[in-house]
């Protein structure tokens, strides 16, 4: 009993076009079910009508997987897609779930959105209030930074992004220069033009800083210092010597069993108490050296994986030439192991990017700290949602350019083995 | 004649095993010994003692006029005049074959980057490669990659000359161009001591052969002697089998 013979190359002709027919209509119908609000299979009994793009597209792509078809690009659709009914069915569901969402975001982002006005009122639409971005788009940046000054975290930056871009333009000697400046002399620069205090700029305490010029300025210290320190650490709980084997572990251990958040209170409210009376260490840099640590006990472990995964007749082929420790580590080992453990290094400066929201816990506010506070703002009631949408989104850029950063270091640096 | 290196009753364990017993050596400057006998016998252990790759426990090593002991300070200097080529050719693959020969020189040795790339290239010249010297190891042969390494340790001008089993890890057509290279080497009055199966090898160069096995040296004789005349049951089972 053959009344439908099984899909293959001799019924061709026939199955394909059916097939691709039943499939094509099955996301039509969801299609204008979508977009249009229509059911054009309403005629039908309502559960009937409910599932039958469904059946149609498996029916549809039953018929067309036909193995080996020698159709190029139908062999790769069957791959991938449709390589058997359990796979036809969540192909199927997946698209269905994609034509579905994409008018209430459409909705909801753009179309029903408000982007004029400067109050809530304004917001008459049904979808996002984007002038409340608008409006507190200035302390989104810049936090309680006076407005008068904010030039000052403008030239910062401008500065920083201008050395970056010129690097890339420079010959390898002068580079070196620039890279330098960045690290030991920019840090420091930057962070004075900020604060001011002297050479006629006015001072401006830590806690007025925020948004996300404040996530920057955590960010590029704590990775700035947290690299460096981890990979001493993991050097250190590599070492021969006991005594700094110990302290290594010990410090790694500590840091790491303890939540970021803890670490973090503990350095903003405990931290004084334990000081002599009259010192004071400013808020911003304690919390600065509490991030650093913390990310540099994850760090450490993340070198060590690279410094475990060279062969033992590295150690040896540099320690034959004459090379003492830290040659050997500072000319063969680390510039390999490093290299090799890129993926993990870009992994734990993402996470570090990504915690730094938890300095509300010591009141410290940057970009999502600041949401938090418009948010509750009486005027600005109910605009949780676009916030963290916008917050989200600024996030995603910077962890994405990261991102992208680490994988073309990947390229750059690689040399066949 | 004085001696380059002097070994003493040395004897070494790993945990409870002992692999080296009660080893005397000595070594006279421009002398070539190749040492050989089953795996496991402890050549490779033996030659990695010389420049504290690996510690002994007992004993006196005394490489030129310098005692290795725990207390040894500037182990680093001892090792630059003490040049080694591994089995597993051990190159960096970070760097080029050029920076892999002139890294030492510029950073332990502390000479101009001009000079130390100049002894580069002399030295790369005199192994065949030196049209090689911009690529990375990964991109070379076996046997250019072993020739590469030679090259290396000879940058640091190294008064004694270690080999362990060069030739071990190379493809059968790759052996004789690296022995080429031993054999040039060896004509230059270099020390050398080297651990190989390569008996063509060791009768064209050697000046004495060591035969070893559980650790100890069963025989040791000039070379003509070593293979026409070897005192030792021991000795005689072993050349019969790889000859």
């Amino acid at each position: 009993m053959n009344l439908i013979a099984k899909p293959s190359k001799d019924n061709i002709k026939t199955y394909v076009p059916i097939g691709l027919f039943l499939v094509s209509l099955s996301f039509l119908d969801v299609f204008i079910n979508a977009f249009f609000n229509l059911n054009l299979m309403g005629f039908l009994p309502s559960q009937l009508s409910y599932f039958l793009p469904l059946i149609l597209g498996f029916i549809g792509f039953y018929l067309i997987r036909i193995e080996f078809s020698g159709v190029h690009s139908l062999d790769v659709l069957n791959k991938n897609i449709n390589s058997n009914n359990f796979n036809a069915l969540l192909t199927l569901f997946t698209i269905f779930i994609i034509i579905k969402s994409i008018p209430p975001m459409l909705d909801w982002f753009i179309l029903e959105a408000n982007f004029v006005g400067n109050s809530k009122d304004d917001c008459t639409g049904d979808g996002a209030c984007w002038v409340f971005i608008k409006v507190w788009f200035n302390r989104f940046m810049y936090g309680l930074y006076p407005d008068a000054e904010q030039w000052r975290i403008n030239t910062a930056f401008l500065i920083l992004f201008a050395v970056v871009g010129a690097s890339f333009f420079v010959s390898e000697k002068l580079k070196k220069y620039f890279v330098l400046f960045l690290v030991f002399v920019f840090p420091f620069l930057g962070i004075k033009l900020i604060s001011g205090g002297s050479f006629g700029l006015e001072y401006v305490e830590s806690a007025a800083w925020g948004g996300l010029s404040l996530t920057f300025i955590i960010s590029a210290f704590a990775i700035l210092f947290c690299f460096p320190i981890g990979v001493i650490l993991a050097l250190g709980r590599r070492s021969s010597l006991p005594a700094i084997k110990y302290i290594s572990i010990g410090f790694i251990e500590l840091w790491r069993g303890v939540p970021l958040i803890t670490v973090l209170f503990m350095s903003a409210v405990m931290f004084p108490m334990f000081l002599p009376d009259g010192t004071f260490i400013d808020k911003l840099i304690r919390v600065l050296i509490a991030i650093t640590l913390f990310e540099a006990a994850y760090m450490a472990e993340v070198v060590r994986g690279g410094l475990q995964a060279l062969p033992k007749g590295q150690y040896e082929a540099a320690k034959s030439l004459g090379m003492g420790y830290w040659r050997m580590n500072a000319l063969i080992i680390l510039p390999q192991a490093l290299k090799l453990v890129i993926p993990g290094i870009a992994n734990t400066l993402l996470a570090l990017v990504k915690d730094t929201p938890l300095i509300f816990v010591v009141g410290l506010m940057e970009l999502a700290g600041m949401i938090g506070l418009a948010k509750t703002n009486p005027k600005w009631l109910g605009m949780a949602m676009e916030g963290y949408v916008f917050a989200g989104l600024v996030f995603w850029i910077i962890c994405y350019a990261m991102s992208r950063y680490s994988q073309n270091l990947e390229k750059k640096l690689s040399t066949e083995r | 004649m004085g001696k380059i290196i002097e070994l003493k009753n040395v004897n070494k364990w790993f945990d409870k095993f002992q692999v080296l017993k009660d080893i005397d050596l000595e070594v006279s400057p421009q002398e070539k010994i190749v040492i050989c006998g089953p795996s496991g016998s402890g050549k490779s252990t033996l030659i990695r003692c010389i420049n504290r790759l690996e510690e002994h426990q007992e004993g006196n090593i005394i490489v030129d006029g310098t005692e290795l002991s725990e207390s040894t300070k500037n182990i680093e200097k001892i090792r630059a005049e003490v040049g080694m080529v591994f089995q597993q050719f051990n190159l960096f693959p970070h760097l080029s074959i050029l920076d892999n020969c002139s890294l030492a020189p510029i950073w332990v040795k502390k000479l101009p980057k001009k000079q130390a790339e100049e002894i580069a290239m002399n030295n790369l010249k005199r192994v065949q490669i030196d049209d090689q010297a911009l690529k990375f190891p990964g991109q070379l042969s076996g046997g250019q990659q072993q020739r590469a390494a030679i090259a290396r340790a000879l940058c640091m001008e190294p008064k004694i000359m270690l080999f362990d089993e060069p030739t071990s890890a190379l493809d059968p057509e790759m052996i004789k161009e690296v022995l080429d290279v031993m054999v040039d080497l060896a004509k230059g009055g270099m020390t050398m001591i080297v651990v190989t199966h390569e008996m063509g090898f060791a009768k064209e160069v050697a000046d004495y052969m060591i035969f070893m096995d559980e650790g100890k040296i069963v025989e040791r004789a000039k070379t003509q002697e070593f293979f026409e005349n070897p005192k030792s049951e021991r000795t005689k089972l072993f050349l019969s089998q790889i000859l």
